[in-house]
């Protein structure tokens, strides 16, 4: 589904990423793994189409991306790791893209109100997206980005910064939805949420992708000694 | 002495507003008419001006920047003068006959409270502009939508803008004096005296007391249309 | 989208509607701008008695503008005035001479006052002009003494200055002494800074009567009398090669500041607040060559022309309907 080939970033001298070619599939929950500063999040910018200044090639279902990034860019959507808000109602929030969209008033509201019960938001609908707490917010994001049905969903530390309650629910909410058969692409530095999530693993190292491999492999028989210690020492840690 | 003055003033502010004095009215309603204009042209060359620079990377853009930036705080007396050499009959735009004259206030007013609607109106924008555009791109929106959302965040930021830019233009004297000239005839259609201009004449001739009652006047309404701004505001986040 | 450019749209009409009316008004209405000297302006006698009479009359609206005696005239340099109406010969004479101004006409008198404080430091009271300053200037240069200057180029200013030179002192030497403090600024404020630092100063009479009738300055009039402290107004007109203004209209306010009409409403101006007049009717004085006073209009009002003395010499004088009065020096 997704097919990047021989990515590379520059901002300035230092470069950000250099070389990354990977590809996902269609069902697949691929996990981003690396320590902060690895590259995670440009690679992110640049699989949602938000960053358009690189140089390598990137295919989405074998159509060149780079020639038809307008188009494209509405099949994928990300969630940010810092969340968002609009200065409106959580529903004017969720309804946001939709209507970009050009959905029908009623049909908009069916399913923005079902993927609020989703997230457990319904009731706080009406009220203005900025005055909620940060967990709230960021299952906001979520449901913003889910209502849209993208082919692929992106996103960036989902529960960083969250606390042990808003975590459990956000994954389980991952969970439901990569059980439906969307397509997550997801960076974490938290190796059990990669562990409890995806089927892919990805581990990116100051910019360079050291390894690429299915979770069992990634965690039990890494083919890298920088993956392994990787591994090692965040779990002992 | 001083106290005396002060609440003479006050109680003198009360009586010109109960007994609704014609002179006192008019003096305020045009106060507010030619600031008002002011700040409408300011606000329709301003906004789009400063939405402009927020959004857009073009060369030169940090120049104009901190020329807006730097206008910010010109003095009032060094633009009235400007305008008045502009605006006189010998000088070059003398032919559009605006010295001694409200529009003519206006006018130059508009030009003194620019750079106050082009800087804030840019940095709410700028304030707002990565991240607010990002989001919306993800969300499916063309660059022309998130743009549009962009500016729709950063509305409550111009407003803000816009009614700073009042409170300058009604509140500054140089150029109501300069460019205006205080003139008052009982009657007359092309009168040019407002708020700030009648109260330095007051305190010119000594009659302190309705100075302080037309300062009180100007005072009450910078206030109240701050606080209805204020409660715009508000409503605007809470909604 | 569409609600903004309503929004837009909207502005401007009201934006337009404004300036049509505007304009409308301009041309509707016959207005004379006038730069003029603050000591006629803040007395009220100009906005309170002579507009609403002269717009009963010519339906003509006058318009004020405030200045020094110096920045007057530089407004009329700048075409921004019909008018002006000021009280500084050797100005006058030099915005003449240069072109801008012609058909001087003057049309009121009163005096200049010197006033200081009650206890009177320097023992000024009752002396002529001149020596009541060589008096101030030696109880300065004591350290008993202040004198407030206006220092603004205004009419009152000319007048301190000449009085100075008068007196024997050269002002730009002696303004820079410390007990000469100079404000820059207009009549009210200079009199209100004397009367908080117990300094003398030279007003004209309507402001000083003013300010000392609302209680606002304890300053008592000490030196009030002497042909040196008389101050003569006057009226020009601009010169009609010079910028095209209402010509006719001017001419008309000169005919009528000195006219019957004009010369009593002039003379019965604060007489009713005031117990005296603020300014006095020229025009009779020298009908009726009244002394002591005709003789010191001739000298501090009129200008030299040839081997007569006249309010404007003949080659300042363009066609009109105006008569200047002249007469020979003897």
């Amino acid at each position: 589904m997704i097919r990047l080939v021989g990515i590379t970033k520059r901002y300035g001298e230092t470069e950000a990423l250099r070389d990354v070619s990977l590809e996902i599939k269609k069902g697949d929950v691929f996990a981003i793994i690396g320590s902060s500063g690895a590259g995670k999040t440009t690679l992110l910018r640049i699989i949602s189409m938000l960053e358009t200044d690189y140089s390598g090639e990137y295919y989405l279902n074998d159509i060149d991306v780079r020639k038809n990034q307008e188009d494209l860019r509405k099949r994928i959507t990300m969630v940010f790791q810092k969340p968002v808000m609009f200065n409106t109602s959580v529903f004017d929030n969720v309804a946001y893209g939709l209507r970009i969209r050009g959905l029908s008033s009623r049909e908009v509201e069916s399913r923005v109100n079902s993927v609020l019960e989703l997230v457990g938001l319904y009731e706080l609908r009406k009220k203005n997206a900025k005055k909620l707490s940060g967990g709230e917010q960021q299952r906001v994001a979520l449901a913003r980005a889910l209502v849209l049905e993208t082919e692929v969903l992106v996103l960036d530390e989902p529960t960083a910064n969250l606390d042990a309650g808003n975590v459990q629910m956000i994954e389980a909410i991952i969970k439901e939805i990569t059980d439906d058969g969307v397509t997550v692409v997801m960076a974490t530095h938290n190796l059990f949420q990669a562990k409890r999530l995806a089927n892919m693993v990805a581990y990116l190292n100051s910019g360079e992708l050291v390894e690429v491999g299915s979770v069992k492999q990634i965690f039990e028989s890494p083919e890298k000694e920088m993956t392994k210690r990787f591994i090692m020492g965040e779990t002992y840690f | 002495m001083t106290w005396e003055y002060v609440l003479k003033g006050i109680e003198g502010a009360f009586e010109m507003i109960a007994s609704l004095d014609v002179e006192v009215a008019d003096i305020a309603l045009r106060s507010i008419k030619v600031s008002g204009i002011a700040t409408l042209m300011a606000a329709i060359i301003g906004i789009p001006t400063g939405v402009a620079l927020g959004i857009s990377t073009f060369r030169g853009r940090n120049v104009l920047r901190s020329f807006f930036n730097g206008m910010l705080g010109i003095p009032t007396v060094v633009m009235g003068l400007i305008l008045y050499l502009i605006l006189a009959p010998a000088g070059p735009l003398g032919s559009l006959k605006l010295l001694y004259t409200e529009m003519g206030i206006s006018f130059g007013q508009m030009l003194l409270i620019l750079p106050i609607v082009v800087s804030f109106t840019a940095s709410s924008i700028e304030s707002v502009e990565r991240e607010i555009r990002e989001l919306a791109l993800t969300l499916g929106a063309s660059r022309a939508e998130a743009t549009l959302k962009v500016i729709r965040e950063a509305s409550a930021g111009v407003l803000l803008a816009v009614i700073a830019a009042f409170n300058r233009a009604i509140a500054e004297l140089g150029i109501a004096l300069m460019v205006g000239g205080n003139i008052f005839v009982r009657g007359g259609a092309l009168n040019t005296r407002v708020l700030t201009t009648s109260i330095q004449m007051y305190v010119a001739r000594g009659d302190i007391d309705i100075a302080i009652a037309l300062g009180m006047i100007l005072l009450g309404i910078v206030f109240v249309i701050t606080t209805v701004s204020n409660f715009l505001q508000s409503r605007w986040v809470l909604k | 989208m569409k609600r903004v450019l309503v929004a837009i749209l909207l502005i401007v009409f009201v934006i337009s509607i404004a300036w049509v009316l505007q304009v409308q008004h301009q041309n509707q209405t016959r207005v004379l701008t006038i730069s003029t000297t603050t000591s006629l302006y803040d007395t009220g006698l100009l906005e309170e008695a002579i507009a609403p009479a002269f717009k009963e009359k010519y339906g003509i609206e006058l318009h004020f503008i405030p200045k020094g005696t110096g920045a007057a005239i530089q407004d009329a340099k700048n075409g921004a005035s019909d008018a002006i109406m000021v009280h500084a010969r050797s100005k006058e004479v030099k915005f003449m001479e240069e072109g801008y101004g012609v058909n001087r006409k003057i049309f009121a008198y009163n005096f200049f006052v010197i006033v200081g404080p009650p206890e009177d430091p320097a023992e000024i009271k009752g002396l002529s002009p001149v020596e009541a300053l060589k008096k101030i200037a030696e109880a300065g240069r004591s350290g008993k003494a202040i004198w407030v200057s206006r220092d603004d180029g205004s009419g009152t200013n000319t007048k301190e200055k000449a009085l100075w030179k008068m007196a024997g002192f050269d002002y730009v030497e002696v303004k820079e002494e410390n007990w000469f403090r100079r404000t820059g600024t207009g009549m009210g404020a200079t009199l209100n800074y004397a009367n908080n630092v117990g300094g003398y100063t030279l007003s004209d009479t309507g402001t000083y009567l003013k300010f000392r009738k609302d209680g606002l300055i304890s300053l008592e009039a000490l030196v009030d009398k002497g042909e040196e402290l008389i101050n003569i107004y006057a009226i020009i007109i601009v010169n009609p090669e010079k910028f095209q203004k209402d010509f006719e209209g001017a001419i008309l306010l000169a005919k009528w500041l000195t006219s019957r009409e004009g010369q009593k409403i002039i003379g019965q101006f604060g007489v009713d607040q005031y117990d005296k007049p603020l300014f006095f009717p020229i025009v009779s004085v020298l009908e009726k060559k009244e002394e002591p006073i005709y003789d010191w209009i001739l000298r501090y009002g009129l200008i030299e022309d040839g081997d007569k003395l006249t309010e404007c010499p003949q080659r300042y004088r363009y066609q009109s309907s105006l008569t200047f009065f002249e007469v020979n020096q003897t």
